[in-house]
């Protein structure tokens, strides 16, 4: 058995210890939010956090998760109300078929959390690894975008 | 399947001994593409990703020294690679996208040896050194001596990747350059990809120039030729054709899903010129 925690949760686990990581997500912890694209990772559908930097949970055995602290897109909202990233995926229509939006939130999440740059351009980067086959990226760059621009808008709201 | 996980360097080689044919595992980035496609149904699997040993960077007089466990991402972000090793850093940058490159380990890029892999024509034009570990002992091996073939190496049965250890390059070059060439400007794989070093002496001769070139051969290249011919030359439009062309004999492209032989061997001699111009991009 390995002992991991999940959106802030202490979890176990006793199946097969090299089971991928988001199988376990989806069927033992029932947490469906993450998808699966290719189970190659080339499309970043499946991405979570591991200790707070993005994965592919498509190619990590849970043992490699073990100890670790896991977080998928449900952490990211609770009952009431939408993360910031995903307000602003609604926002600006970020989303159209949704097989990619849960990893394509999450590694932009990431990149506001570090502080990433709202250029057009750093973004694209850091979302290289996220596929999408609907909306032709431009509109995914817009909503982080304007993710960021909340953050700032934020900051100097605080200090004024 | 059998999956065996050693905490230590002593347990992992115990382990390989006990049984031969496993396969190691290290971040996983290729190795579980392979299994979830069931083409490694019933190996047993060794992992070695507990073995806190080969997870560190050491900085020493006359080179670093890179634990084989060590991230793309790690690299990445350590200030003393930063400094010294700016043509790992870029190829690290562009391995996959960041989820992969917080997995993936230079260790178990080596061990892969994809003829593609980005981090080795930067190895190869630093000189690395990799030290493996196994029952009978030590070994120090360079860089391009790991090599057999595609997805070939020379380790031994048992032998694993410990460490890769980076000569700083001293005097420091006059250029560096670093360039892959891809389908799509990240998460791609590299049609060529290449990594140069460029010493020139007071005269503005060539003291010493290092190219090497990934994607076009069966393993990486050095540009031995090239590199013979230009040393004590200035780099003039007739010297550096002639680099190019002697590039030519030098690698053995094929056709396949990512590119031509035809363009490679036009994009290997461009991506010389283009160094030994000193235009990076």
């Amino acid at each position: 058995m390995i002992k991991l925690n999940v959106n802030g949760k202490r979890r176990s686990f006793s199946g097969p210890l090299f089971k991928r990581l988001i199988d376990v997500l989806r069927e033992d912890f029932r947490l469906t939010g993450t998808k699966e694209g290719c189970g190659e990772g080339e499309c970043g559908a499946c991405t979570v956090f591991l200790d707070g930097e993005p994965v592919n949970s498509c190619l990590i055995p849970v043992a490699h998760a073990e100890g670790r602290k896991v977080e998928t897109i449900e952490s990211l909202a609770n009952a009431k109300k939408l993360g910031v990233m995903q307000e602003a995926f609604l926002k600006r229509g970020g989303a159209q078929c949704g097989i990619c939006t849960p990893g394509m939130v999450m590694t932009a999440e990431y990149w506001r959390r570090v502080g990433g740059s709202p250029e057009p351009e750093a973004i694209r980067n850091v979302l290289a690894g996220n596929l999408c086959r609907c909306t032709g990226y431009q509109h995914i760059v817009d909503s982080v975008i304007e993710a960021l621009g909340r953050r700032r808008k934020k900051a100097r709201g605080q200090k004024a | 399947m059998e999956f065996l996980r050693p905490r230590s360097v002593r347990e992992a080689l115990e382990t390989f001994q006990k049984t031969p044919g496993a396969l190691a595992l290290a971040g996983g980035t290729d190795f579980m593409v392979g299994w979830n496609m069931g083409l490694l149904n019933g190996k047993t699997v060794v992992d070695l990703s507990r073995i806190a040993e080969w997870k560190g960077i050491e900085a020493g007089k006359t080179g670093v020294r890179i634990g084989s466990l060590v991230t793309h991402a790690e690299l990445q972000r350590h200030p003393l690679i930063r400094r010294e090793f700016p043509l790992l850093v870029e190829a690290c940058a562009l391995i996959g996208a960041i989820a992969i490159q917080n997995r993936g380990t230079i260790g178990g890029n080596i061990a892969n040896a994809s003829p593609a892999a980005d981090t080795f024509p930067s190895l190869a034009v630093y000189e690395a050194v990799v030290h493996t570990a196994s029952p009978q002992g030590r070994r120090a091996i360079p860089f391009l001596g790991i090599f057999a073939g595609p997805k070939k190496t020379h380790l031994r049965p048992g032998e694993l990747i410990e460490a890769i250890e980076i000569p700083y390059a001293r005097p420091r070059p006059s250029a560096a350059y670093f360039r892959k060439v891809g389908t799509r400007a990240a998460q791609a794989l590299s049609k060529t990809v290449a990594a140069g070093l460029l010493w020139l002496s007071r005269g503005k001769t060539v003291a010493e120039s290092r190219f090497a070139l990934g994607s076009v051969a069966p393993t990486i290249r050095r540009a031995r030729k090239a590199e013979d011919y230009l040393r004590g030359r200035k780099l003039t439009a007739e010297t550096v054709g002639r680099a190019m062309d002697l590039v030519e004999a030098e690698i053995a492209p094929i056709d396949d899903v990512r590119s031509t032989a035809a363009y490679r061997f036009a994009v290997s001699k461009n991506l010389l010129k283009e160094f030994l111009e000193c235009r990076p991009r």
